[in-house]
C-alpha cells in the first residue's frame, strides 16, 4: 500500500469529508407517534443508522398483572393499544378462557366479532390519518377522525367509554347492546362505505403520496418473518398469515362461518382488487405503499365482517350470558394465545398457580417486533423517509412499553 | 403626491420626497400587514372548511374575524426565548431580514395605474431580487438557532429556493420580453383591454409559462407541497423551531406577505394586473382624466381587480396546502432541475419565436387596439415627475 504523502489527494478528501451528525428524533417530536425516540446518524440528509429507544411509556402493566385478578387486568389491557382497546380486551379474555377452558355463548361470540372488527376499522382509520400527517398532509387525518368519531359514539353507547372500553371481558361482555344500536351501526356502515373512495383519492392514488411511499422501506418476505413482524406489516410483504384464519382453535372458532379473504397479495393480485385503485407501477411488494394499502383493504374486510356479525348476532336468541365471576379457584397451568389485533399479532401469556391472581402475566406486543425492523428499513434513506417508514409500521407506544 | 407637495404647496424638494416616501412606506406596510392578518384568518377558516370543521368562530363576535389579532397579542405576551448556544445577534436579526425582504418587494408593485409606491424601470428585477433575499433570513435563523433541526431546515431552504430562482427568473422574463420593459406598470398597462390581451392568453407558450411560474412561485415562498424548510413531520418546525413570540410571528408575516406578493406578481405579469377581463371603463366611456370622480372610480376598480386576482392566487395556495402531501427534498430538486428549468427554457424560446413570427397573434381580431402606455402622475422611469398627466402625455408604444 502506498504511503500517504502530503499532496496525496486522499488527504484532502479526508479533510473535506462531511461530518456525521447524531440527531434525536423524539421523544418530543410531531411524527414519532407518542414517545418514541429515534437516534438518527445522518450525513446531510442521508440517514445511515436509526436506533429506536423505547421505554418512555412504561407502566409496569405486567407486574401489576401479578397482583390483581384476571378480570381486574382487563382495564390494563385497554391501555396497551389504546387505539384498539376492544381487541386488547378480547385477547386477554380469550387467553383466560383458554386457561379455564371456557366457552362463551353463541350470541356473545358474534357480538365480540362485531365489536372487535369495528374497533379494527377505527384503529386503521387512525393509522391511515396519522400516516397522512407523517407525509405532510393534514386533511385526511381529520377525515379519518370524522368517521372514527362515529365508531366511538357507537362504542360509547354500548359500554359508556370512548377510548378505554373494558367491554369484552372474561366470559363474554360486560353488557348487551342497547336497543336500536344495530340500526345505528348499519347506518354508519352505509354512510362510511362510499367515503373510503375519498381516502383512496386523497392518499392511495395521489401522485405525491405514491412518490413518497412506493419503493420506500422495502421489507422482503424473509426479513419480515425474521424479525417476527405481524399484522398488516407482515401481509404487506406478501406473507399470507392472519391469526383469524391460522390461529389457535379457540380464536378461529370465533370466526367460524364468517367469509373473509386475508388481505394479502397473491399472484400479483389483492383480493377483490378490481374494486380499488390499481397498484402503482413504482410500488414494490413490501414497501410503505403496500403496508398502507393492506390496511385500507382490511377496513373494507372488517366492514364486511361487521355486516355478517350484525346478521348473526341479530338472529341469535336468548341472553348474552353473564361474565364469569372469577373465584378463588383457577386451574393451575399456563396459557398463551395470539390474536389478530389491528397492529399485528398480540399475544398474552398467563401462568396460573391456582390462586385468584396470575403468577405471571405477560404480553407479547406486535408493535415491538414491527418497530424492531425499522433500523433495517431506514438504512441509507433520507430524513424525510424516516417518518414515512416508521409511520407505515403503524406502531402504538402504549403497546410497546406496556 | 410629491408633485403636489413640492409644486403646489411649495415645500423644499427633499422634504416633499421624504414625506412621500414615509407615507408610501407606512401605507404599504400597514396594508400588507393587515392583509397578512386577513390571510392568516382566511387560512384558518378555509382549512377548517376543507377539513369539515368550522375554524375560529368566537373571537371578535362572529366568524372569529379577530382571531389573527388575538393570536398576535398572545405572541406579544409570550416569553422571548433564545437557545443558550445561539448566536444572539444573528438569531435576533434573522426574522427582520425575512420580514423586510418580503415587504420591500411591495414598493414597486403597482396596485392600480399609478397606485404604486415607486415606479421602477427595473421593477421585475427588483421584486425577484428582493424576494430572493428572504431566504437569507431563513438561513440565518437556521444557522443561528444552534439546533440541528433548524440547520436542516435552513440547508433545505437554501438549496430549494436558490434552485427555484432559476426557472422562476426564466418565467418572469417572458412577459418582460413581450412588453419590452421591466417596469411592472408598463407590463400591466400593455395588457389593458379585453382579457385576450393578457399575456396568459398571448400564445400557447406563455400559457405554459404561467403554470411553471405558479409551481416555482409556490416553491419559492415555501408553501406546501414544497414546505420542506419547516416540514413539521420531519424537522419539528424546521428553521423556526427555536423561535417563539413576536420573532416567530415575523416569519409568519413574511410568509404570508410573500404569498401575496408572488400572487400579485402573477396577476401583473400574466393576468393584466389591475385591468379587468372586460374593459369596462372604455366601454362606459369613462375618461381617465385627472381629478374627476370617474378617475378615482377607475383606480378603485383597478385596485379591486388586482387584489381580487392576487387573493385568488393565495386561496389556491391554501387549497393546495390542505390537500397535498409534502414532497421529499430530492423530489423537489428533481421537479425544479429536471422539469421546470428545461421546460421554462423551451417555453422562453418558443415565446420569443412566436413573438417574431406572429407578432399580432393568431387571430389579430382578438387583439384589441394597440395598448398605450401612459406616463401617469408618479415619477416615470426617468425619475422626473411630469407636471400633470394630460392626454398629450400618453406615449404611444404600439404593440
Amino acid at each position: 500500500m502506498a504511503s500517504l504523502v502530503d499532496d496525496d489527494p486522499r488527504i484532502i478528501e479526508f479533510d473535506v469529508r462531511t461530518d456525521e451528525m447524531l440527531v434525536n428524533m423524539g421523544p418530543q417530536h410531531p411524527s414519532t407517534h407518542g414517545v418514541l425516540r429515534l437516534v438518527l446518524r445522518t450525513d446531510g440528509e442521508v440517514v445511515s443508522e436509526v436506533e429506536p429507544h423505547i421505554g418512555y411509556l412504561h407502566r409496569s402493566a405486567e407486574k401489576i398483572g401479578e397482583n390483581i385478578t384476571h378480570r381486574q387486568f382487563i382495564p390494563y389491557t385497554d391501555r396497551m393499544d389504546y387505539l384498539a382497546a376492544m381487541n386488547m380486551n378480547l385477547g386477554w379474555a380469550l387467553t383466560v378462557e383458554k386457561l379455564m377452558k371456557y366457552q362463551v355463548s353463541e350470541k356473545a361470540r358474534h357480538l365480540r366479532v362485531l365489536i372487535a372488527e369495528l374497533n379494527r376499522i377505527a384503529s386503521h382509520l387512525v393509522g391511515m390519518g396519522a400516516y397522512g400527517l407523517d407525509l405532510g398532509t393534514f386533511s385526511p387525518f381529520l377525515y379519518a377522525f370524522r368517521e372514527r368519531e362515529k365508531i366511538l359514539d357507537l362504542f360509547e353507547e354500548a359500554c359508556g367509554a370512548r377510548l378505554t372500553y373494558s367491554y369484552i371481558t372474561v366470559g363474554g361482555l360486560t353488557a348487551d347492546l342497547p336497543p336500536g344500536w344495530l340500526q345505528k351501526c348499519e347506518a354508519f356502515l352505509d354512510q362510511f362505505e362510499p367515503i373510503i373512495k375519498e381516502y383512496h383519492a386523497l392518499l392511495t392514488t395521489n401522485a405525491i403520496f405514491v412518490k413518497r411511499t412506493a419503493n420506500i422501506g422495502v421489507m422482503s418476505r424473509d426479513l419480515a418473518i425474521e424479525y417476527g413482524c405481524s399484522g398488516p406489516v407482515l401481509r404487506g410483504s406478501g406473507v399470507d398469515q392472519d391469526m383469524r384464519r391460522d390461529g389457535e382453535a379457540i380464536y378461529t372458532a370465533m370466526y367460524e362461518g364468517y367469509a373473509f379473504e386475508v388481505a394479502v397479495m397473491k399472484d400479483g393480485h389483492y383480493p377483490r382488487d378490481h374494486e380499488y385503485p390499481a397498484v402503482p407501477a413504482d410500488a414494490v411488494l413490501g414497501d410503505c405503499w403496500h403496508r398502507f394499502f393492506v390496511r385500507m383493504l382490511e377496513v373494507v374486510q372488517s366492514m364486511d365482517l361487521v355486516r355478517q356479525a350484525i346478521d348473526r348476532y341479530a338472529s341469535c336468541q336468548g341472553p348474552l350470558g353473564d361474565p364469569v365471576k372469577l373465584a378463588e379457584k383457577m386451574p393451575t397451568g399456563d396459557a398463551y394465545l395470539e390474536t389478530e389485533c389491528p397492529k399485528g399479532q398480540m399475544g398474552f401469556y398467563i401462568v396460573s398457580d391456582g390462586t385468584a391472581t396470575p403468577w405471571r402475566a405477560r404480553a407479547r406486543s406486535s408493535s415491538f417486533s414491527n418497530l424492531a425492523v425499522a433500523h433495517e428499513l431506514c438504512r441509507g434513506c433520507l430524513i424525510a423517509d424516516v417518518p414515512a417508514i416508521v409511520g407505515s409500521l403503524d406502531i402504538v407506544m402504549g403497546e410497546i412499553d406496556r | 403626491m410629491a408633485d403636489l407637495l413640492i409644486n403646489t404647496l411649495g415645500l423644499p424638494g427633499w422634504l416633499g420626497w421624504t414625506i412621500t416616501a414615509v407615507v408610501a412606506a407606512v401605507l404599504i406596510l400597514n396594508v400588507i400587514a393587515g392583509g397578512a392578518l386577513v390571510f392568516i384568518w382566511a387560512e384558518r377558516k378555509i382549512a377548517g372548511r376543507i377539513q369539515d370543521r368550522l375554524g375560529p368562530t368566537r373571537t371578535g363576535g362572529k366568524f372569529g374575524w379577530l382571531q389573527s389579532l388575538a393570536d398576535g397579542i398572545k405572541l406579544l405576551a409570550k416569553e422571548d426565548l433564545m437557545p443558550e448556544g445561539a448566536d444572539g445577534m444573528l438569531f435576533r436579526i434573522a426574522p427582520y431580514v425575512s420580514f423586510c425582504a418580503s415587504f420591500c418587494a411591495f414598493i414597486c408593485l403597482p396596485f392600480a395605474f399609478d397606485v404604486v409606491g415607486q415606479r421602477l424601470n427595473v421593477g421585475v428585477f427588483f421584486v425577484v431580487a428582493v424576494l430572493g433575499l428572504e431566504v437569507f433570513g431563513v438561513i440565518l435563523a437556521g444557522y443561528a438557532s444552534a439546533s440541528k433541526w433548524s440547520l436542516f431546515g435552513a440547508m433545505r431552504e437554501a438549496a430549494q429556493v436558490v434552485s427555484y430562482e432559476v426557472p422562476l427568473g426564466m418565467c418572469v422574463v417572458v412577459p418582460v420580453m413581450l412588453a419590452g420593459s421591466m417596469d411592472l406598470v408598463t407590463i400591466a398597462e400593455k395588457q389593458s383591454g379585453w382579457f385576450t390581451n393578457w399575456y396568459l392568453f398571448h400564445d400557447p407558450f406563455t400559457f405554459v409559462v404561467f403554470w411553471i411560474y405558479v409551481t416555482c412561485a409556490v416553491a419559492s415562498v415555501n408553501r406546501a407541497p414544497f414546505d420542506l424548510a419547516e416540514a413539521e413531520s420531519e424537522l419539528v418546525a424546521g428553521f423556526h423551531t427555536e423561535y417563539s413570540g413576536l420573532r416567530w410571528s415575523f416569519f409568519f408575516m413574511a410568509e404570508y406577505g410573500s404569498m401575496f406578493l408572488v400572487s400579485a406578481l402573477a396577476a401583473v405579469l400574466f393576468m393584466g394586473g389591475w385591468n379587468g377581463p372586460i374593459p369596462l371603463a372604455t366601454l362606459l366611456g369613462l375618461s381617465e382624466g385627472t381629478g374627476d370622480t370617474a378617475h378615482y372610480l377607475v383606480r378603485l376598480v383597478g385596485l379591486a381587480n388586482l387584489m381580487g386576482k392576487a387573493t385568488v392566487g393565495v386561496l389556491v395556495m391554501m387549497w393546495i396546502r390542505w390537500t397535498l402531501p409534502r414532497l421529499r427534498i430530492d423530489q423537489v430538486m428533481t421537479t425544479c432541475l429536471k422539469y421546470c428549468t428545461p421546460l421554462a427554457a423551451v417555453m422562453f424560446l418558443g415565446a420569443m419565436l412566436w413573438q417574431i413570427a406572429l407578432p399580432g397573434g393568431v387571430i389579430p381580431v382578438l387583439r384589441t387596439p394597440a395598448a398605450t402606455v401612459r406616463e401617469g402622475w408618479l415619477p416615470g422611469p426617468g425619475g422626473s415627475p411630469p407636471a400633470s398627466a394630460k392626454a398629450s402625455d400618453v406615449a404611444k408604444v404600439g404593440s
